[in-house]
């Protein structure tokens, strides 16, 4: 959109052609907030709102923008994502989330880089995709990860509109009094069929997951990738670890002769049954080493549950880098380690990307914010903590409240009490004042605590902290807190 | 004469404990030692330092059963001495890297590894262990079965890589488990003692307890030893640095 983008404050429509009426196909914020919504005659809407832009609706250009966004998605989260129009995208997340750390994790991420690039989404994930379909309208804020096994309690107590049923249907099932899924799903099935056709058992039986709904992913034009097709159909792990590795040999040959290393590779199971087992993972590093790459992928083989039997197995790399040839051993006598790139890999995938981590140094006080993780194979960082003053070995979070007794303003205690055990201080030293960060925000110009780093009798070393100065209230509360453990 | 005869068996003992230690190995290679630098640890340990390519265990004494902050530290000045990157495998991320840089240890060095449990902990510290790329290895676990710590003793074997089990548990009546057979080489507890006071109001440097209570082909030791410098060095206290040799040699006698 960049300059020619119009203020939010504006109300604005685009129109689209329904049969031979002109309808507002959608309305933004600020139309909305005037009353205006999709599925409006847009004489009506004019009337309403006199300073109304509109714009023709272009379903093409939605549906292409849809699989574009598809296709990001494609790289970003899983192996298997499809658009699902008109407004939304389904992903696949099996076999995929570990590399975001987690299906919530994953969730949140997307919809963070969503709302980065000003697109407002909600996200749900759940045990079948019409659940997740229905969830993600009806009860993301904005996001929300139901569990397998409690789908379909999720699902029932949702409207009748969450189903993917025709607007028609919708209607008609409304006039006979169903409001709720739960209610639909309690009926016999045989007079709704009679009555609404097959389309509303289907619906549900896709909701509670008796039903398979086949995702196919959204095709990737020019990816590099090696495809196997088989007679018989395959099913046992050492058969699909065999093929695994021929695969990966086909790959890195191809990207070989392109002078490219992959980041991401995306291993598709086509099952008998129309269902695809994906596996994904992923390196640090662009890499297109047979070796290592099958077995990142062999790693992963027990997630893949083959049912009746694989007749396809696709290998691809959805994102690629430049990888150029190096030397691989600078001195003879000096045999080379082994490169710690590898083993990163094979923990991010099992752990997740970013659970793996360095710390750097930060320029902050605070002792929290002094800390920063970075990723393990970054380059060597040059900050370094000030020595001057102690920090603890262990540091909790977030620091814990102690009853302690003790002098104001700038005693040490004289003992405190902390999970339920007394301790009286035999040496102490302090206080380290520090002061809030006025910098980061308003609530923090005044802000102090006093730190103290103090001894037990049985020689255990603590580190303290008291919020406020001891004479003004308005730095603190004068509240004691115990926030690390010293070796 | 007794005590020429004494010498001899201990002359065949020793030659003995060799040919044991070669069968043992088989076709593996000794991967030398890690010496601490300080006598009265290295005279005890076989070889004279803490064996390279191989698991050992460190837990902490008392309260530091549960916080572990002083096995931590204990911990990563060992790994710091060996080089090449240390990957460090927890489950609860408490670590506070200040304090390690406060020790002379570089951040850089130190890769963490998060894992959601024991489980995860074990399969990656073996991992690191057999990639042989690193200086070391160290993971906090509270469970360490007989078995998993057999394939982390042979994975250790095989790359040369040194192995730290870092026991940290949730309760204190946990810490029982400590007492289990493992396969690991030595086994540590390091517990805090009241510092030396100053002669003005202060803190001065932090004093360990340092107890070897495991040693294969070696003998059992305590050390009071005066905790990391911002070197990262140990140091043996100096109101105790002339009497730990006698104190030593008493305790062998008693145990001869």
């Amino acid at each position: 959109m960049g300059a020619s983008a119009l203020p939010p404050e504006v109300p604005l429509v685009l129109i689209g052609r329904d049969g031979r009426r002109s309808v507002v196909q959608a309305a933004d914020d600020a139309a909305q907030r005037l009353g205006l919504q999709a599925g409006m005659a847009a004489t009506q809407a004019h009337a309403l709102v006199p300073r109304l832009r509109t714009y023709e609706a272009e379903p093409a250009a939605d549906a292409s923008g849809l699989d574009r966004l598809a296709l990001w998605a494609l790289k970003q989260y899983s192996p298997v994502v499809a658009a699902d129009p008109p407004d939304g995208l389904v992903i696949d997340a099996s076999g995929a989330s570990h590399l975001k750390g987690g299906e919530a994790a994953m969730l949140v991420d997307l919809t963070d880089r969503l709302a980065a690039a000003g697109v407002r989404a909600r996200a749900a994930m759940a045990g079948t995709r019409g659940a997740a379909h229905a969830l993600a309208r009806y009860r993301a804020r904005p996001t929300l990860v139901v569990a397998g096994d409690a789908t379909g309690a999720a699902v029932a107590d949702l409207p009748i509109a969450a189903l993917r049923l025709s607007p028609d249907l919708v209607t008609g099932l409304a006039r006979m009094g169903f409001e709720r899924i739960g209610e639909l799903e309690a009926q016999p099935r045989a007079p709704l069929a009679l009555r609404f056709g097959p389309e509303v058992g289907r619906r549900l039986d896709q909701a509670f997951g008796r039903l398979f709904e086949p995702i196919t992913p959204v095709a990737v034009p020019e990816r590099i990738e090696a495809r196997r097709n088989f007679a018989e159909p395959i099913g046992a792990a050492e058969t699909i670890a065999r093929y695994i590795g021929v695969l990966v040999t086909d790959l890195c040959f191809t990207l070989e002769n392109r002078g490219l290393g992959a980041r991401r590779l995306d291993l598709l199971c086509h099952r008998v049954d129309n269902r695809i087992e994906a596996v994904r993972i992923g390196t640090a590093k662009p890499a297109r080493d047979v070796k290592r790459l099958t077995r990142l992928l062999g790693e992963r083989i027990e997630t893949i549950d083959p049912g009746f039997g694989i007749e396809r197995m696709t290998l691809s790399a959805p994102i690629v880098e430049r990888l150029d040839y190096r030397p691989a051993a600078t001195s003879l006598s000096d045999p080379a380690l082994p490169e710690v790139a590898g083993l990163i890999d094979t923990l991010a995938n099992r752990v997740g990307a970013d659970r793996l981590y360095r710390f750097a140094a930060v320029e902050s006080d605070v002792p929290e914010r002094s800390i920063r993780k970075i990723a393990p194979l970054s380059a060597p960082t040059q900050g370094r903590w000030p020595l001057h003053w102690p920090r603890p070995t262990r540091l909790l979070s977030p620091p814990e409240a102690i009853e302690t007794l003790a002098l104001l303003p700038d005693h040490p205690p004289v003992h405190f009490t902390w999970r339920g055990i007394r301790r009286r201080v035999t040496r102490a030293d302090g206080p380290e004042r520090i002061h809030g960060e006025w910098i980061r925000s308003d609530a923090e110009i005044f802000a102090v605590r006093d730190y103290f780093q103090v001894e037990d009798e049985a020689g255990e070393r603590f580190w303290l902290f008291r919020t406020g100065d001891g004479e003004n209230p308005a730095s603190g509360s004068f509240c004691w807190f115990l926030h690390g453990i010293f070796a | 004469m007794f005590r020429l005869m004494e010498s001899r068996s201990q002359a065949a003992i020793d030659t003995l404990r060799a040919r044991i230690r070669a069968i043992e190995a088989g076709a593996r290679t000794s991967r030398g030692v890690l010496p601490f630098g300080i006598e009265a640890i290295d005279e005890v340990l076989p070889e004279g330092g803490l064996a390279l390519g191989a698991l050992h265990e460190v837990a902490g004494g008392g309260a530091g059963a549960i916080d572990g902050a002083a096995a931590a530290l204990f911990a990563a000045g060992i790994v710091a001495r060996s080089p090449g990157p240390v990957l460090w495998c927890v489950t609860r991320p408490d670590l506070f890297a200040p304090a390690l840089g406060q020790a002379g240890l570089d951040p850089d060095r130190f890769i963490y590894a998060e894992a959601g449990d024991d489980k995860t902990v074990l399969a990656c510290f073996e991992e690191g262990l057999r990639h042989g790329g690193l200086g070391g290895v160290v993971a906090e676990v509270a469970r360490l079965p007989t078995t998993a710590s057999r394939r982390l003793q042979l994975a250790a074997e095989t790359s040369g890589t040194l192995g730290i089990a870092l026991r940290r548990w949730r309760r204190q009546t946990e810490a029982a488990d400590f007492g289990q057979p493992t396969a690991a080489v030595t086994r540590w507890r390091i517990s805090a003692l009241p510092s030396t006071a100053l002669p003005v109001p202060g803190i001065g440097r932090a004093r360990w307890l340092v107890e070897l209570i495991r040693c294969r082909a070696g003998e059992c030791a305590e050390f009071v030893l005066e905790a990391s410098d911002e070197e990262g060095r140990l140091a043996v206290p100096a109101d105790l640095a002339d009497r730990s040799a006698a104190s030593r040699n008493g305790r062998l006698r008693a145990s001869a």
